[in-house]
């Protein structure tokens, strides 16, 4: 399905100045929020990205900011309640990938 | 499990594991779904053989979910390979990989606790996409000289991968929600939730008798006020994650609203107890579908944490509006 969330919203950046194209962004996104152009990265489709902070954690130079979290409504509530560590209940998440 | 037995002996302590599933695997697939045991699936984490690897066999990481583990298992037909399973308390590898659960840290003492070093002469191993948010490459090279290269989203994908050089396609990059995956996410919402449909529903029926003809009302109304429960339960949980791509508006709370809308007006046009309580069940619908629409945001792979926040700001008053004036309706509705 397209997948397309609520536009301009998310604290994804990338500094440019810092990337050293190395790639490793555009291996880790599930969103192809990343493109190499003239061996920098860019963004290419921000309102893709769902901010698992996966591109940030793996970029050797730092050049990228994202403010991590899940995109979870119960979790975010659960946590707003002060309930359990704000992931669906605690003990186990909604998706079940392999 | 499915152990292979002849090759138990070439790989001495490592247990070796085959890709097909048992009616075991197949029975344990289904009950996680529907929520039954589901926190307490997991195997044993460490080192598995699948088709008596070498040393030159490539390194498979997972979690120990027992249903990541089976699928990545079931991928493997006809492929030798290690499999390394981290331990993240029986949690899938992206739920894990977001807590940190399966994260660099669990990877770096996994290997050396395994001595996977010694097991094989290459030194890459290969971790699961998703797994991309807890595991920093460059980190784990750094502290065990093993260099990560991310495999595809899914497992299925991993044969092509492999036999690609360990490149995989812009294809096999990227996550998707089909219908059967927006399917196979449903049940444990069913079974979470049916006790407070259930509660409601009680609640409903018995609030049906506040008004002057007492039992008479709740025997009459009572089949209809389960109908308006239960075929909110269903569009809430099960037609709008089927509906999903088709339903209007980018906000989930929009996309609930549509089909609450419709839901609501449908039950309010057939409604047979007056136009107040007729109206107030419409409010009631379009609340609670549009709620439980938004609740539905941590199952899909696309929903950024900032987006649900900034829908939560407009949505949960809006949707808190609409339940407060179906539920006046409905009392004001007794006594008129």
């Amino acid at each position: 399905m397209n997948m397309q969330y609520l536009k301009n919203v998310v604290t994804l950046r990338l500094d440019g100045d810092l990337c050293a194209g190395c790639g490793r962004c555009l291996e880790v996104c599930p969103h192809a929020v990343f493109q190499l152009d003239n061996r920098k990265a860019v963004i290419v489709s921000r309102d893709a990205c769902m901010e698992c902070g996966a591109c940030a954690r793996n970029c050797p130079v730092g050049a990228i900011f994202v403010q991590n979290g899940v995109g979870c409504a119960v979790g975010i509530l659960n946590t707003m309640l002060g309930r359990s560590n704000g992931c669906c209940g605690g003990e186990q998440c909604c998706v079940s990938i392999a | 499990m499915t152990f292979d037995t002849e090759n138990l002996a070439l790989t001495q302590a490592i247990p070796s594991v085959l890709p097909s599933w048992s009616w075991r695997d197949y029975r344990g697939a289904f009950a996680v779904r529907w929520c039954v045991y589901r926190n307490t699936y997991s195997i044993p984490p460490g080192v598995y053989a699948m088709h008596a690897p070498t040393a030159d066999s490539p390194i498979l990481v997972t979690s120990n979910y027992k249903l990541s583990f089976d699928h990545l298992r079931r991928a493997l037909s006809g492929i030798a390979a290690w499999i390394l399973v981290l331990d993240t308390k029986g949690i899938n590898v992206w739920c894990a990989a977001g807590k940190g659960t399966f994260g660099t840290d669990e990877l770096v003492n996994r290997l050396h606790e395994t001595q996977m070093a010694q097991q094989v002469t290459h030194r890459v191993v290969v971790v699961p996409q998703l797994g991309a948010p807890g595991v920093t490459a460059h980190e784990v090279l750094k502290r065990t000289g093993f260099k990560v290269v991310y495999g595809p989203v899914y497992a299925c994908d991993l044969p092509a991968f492999l036999s690609a050089g360990m490149k995989a396609e812009p294809q096999m990059r990227r996550i998707g929600f089909s219908l059967g995956e927006r399917l196979a996410v449903t049940p444990v919402e069913l079974v979470q939730r049916f006790p407070q449909a259930l509660l409601l529903l009680l609640l409903f029926v018995a609030s049906a008798g506040l008004g002057q003809q007492g039992t008479r009302d709740i025997v009459e109304q009572g089949p209809w006020i389960a109908l308006a429960v239960g075929s909110n339960f269903v569009t809430g949980l099960v037609l709008i994650p089927v509906l999903l791509p088709w339903l209007p508006g980018r906000a989930f709370a929009w996309k609930g609203l549509a089909a609450g809308l419709l839901l609501g007006l449908a039950l309010a046009w057939f409604w047979p107890f007056g136009n107040v309580a007729a109206l107030s069940v419409a409010l009631l619908s379009v609340a609670t579908c549009s709620f439980l629409s938004l609740m539905f945001t941590g199952c899909t792979p696309y929903t950024s944490a900032s987006g649900v926040r900034r829908e939560m700001r407009w949505a949960l008053p809006m949707q808190g509006g609409l339940a407060f004036c179906g539920l006046a309706g409905w009392f004001v509705s007794r006594f008129i």
